[in-house]
């Protein structure tokens, strides 16, 4: 099960997962990224707070943009991950090809760097 | 101690196949990272067999077999589908992935990192993969 959520902030879109995402459901955070994308939003943050597991069809679902977020200088960083889903990420060396961190707080101070 | 899963070969039969592992593991002294990797490696053979193998067609199935050992757990998946050789499938680079653009490719990686041991073998047309953790391993 999978819950998915956009707010909106000032300048940036947050996509919030909540549950589990598998081979099932993997097409709805897919669809999440391209309408992100389509709408052309230069900053988006994952919060993973509430993410308890991720398999390689949502790890596929991230890596299928990286190159468009290059591409178009979009800012894209996962925050919040528990222990078990940074593993994950950990295992296949994702969390050096992609931006994660901890907490909202350091996610929103890397936009602002950027 | 054995314990079997009868698993029909649709996407959504994906959670039960962890709640089922997960219960079956909640024995064992692995910590929590570890039943994880372990449940993720499972579903990773299982997603790929159910999804390319049968079609996701939900009258078929798979068999999971979770032999706990004191020093080895041995999950088991037999079907009948197309064989489909893990030992000898070569898994992309992850750069290549995303170079590509590729949304799958990652899943047989993750198990080949997570196991220590795979084992493959087809018997008048039932297929079996042996995925092997030693514990207190890796």
């Amino acid at each position: 099960m999978l819950t998915i959520n956009k707010t909106a902030e000032e300048g940036y879109l947050i996509i919030s997962l909540e549950g589990e995402v598998d081979a099932s459901n993997s097409v709805e955070l897919d669809e999440v990224i391209q309408e992100a994308l389509n709408e052309d939003i230069k900053k988006i943050l994952v919060n993973g707070h509430e993410l308890q597991y991720i398999s390689s069809a949502g790890l596929g679902v991230f890596m299928s943009y990286l190159e468009d977020f290059k591409e178009n200088n979009i800012l894209f960083i996962i925050y919040g991950l528990n222990e078990k889903v940074m593993n994950v990420f950990h295992i296949l060396g994702l969390d050096q090809l992609m931006t994660i961190k901890d907490t909202k707080e350091e996610a929103e101070k890397s936009l602002h760097e950027a | 101690m054995k314990h079997e899963l009868k698993l029909f070969c649709e996407k959504s039969q994906l959670a039960e196949l962890r709640a089922f592992i997960s219960k079956t593991l909640a024995p064992t002294n692995l910590n929590d990272v570890s039943q994880n990797q372990l449940i993720l490696a499972v579903e990773e053979v299982c997603a790929n067999l159910i999804i390319h193998s049968h079609d996701c067609d939900p009258q078929s199935f798979l068999l999971l077999k979770v032999n706990l050992n004191a020093d080895t757990i041995i999950f088991e998946i037999i079907d009948s589908g197309k064989a489909f050789n893990l030992i000898e499938y070569k898994s992309p680079e992850v750069d290549s992935v995303m170079k590509e653009r590729r949304k799958g490719g990652l899943g047989l990686l993750l198990v080949r990192k997570i196991m220590d041991k795979i084992e493959f073998e087809t018997n008048h047309s039932i297929n079996t993969c042996r995925l092997i953790k030693k514990l207190n391993s890796k």
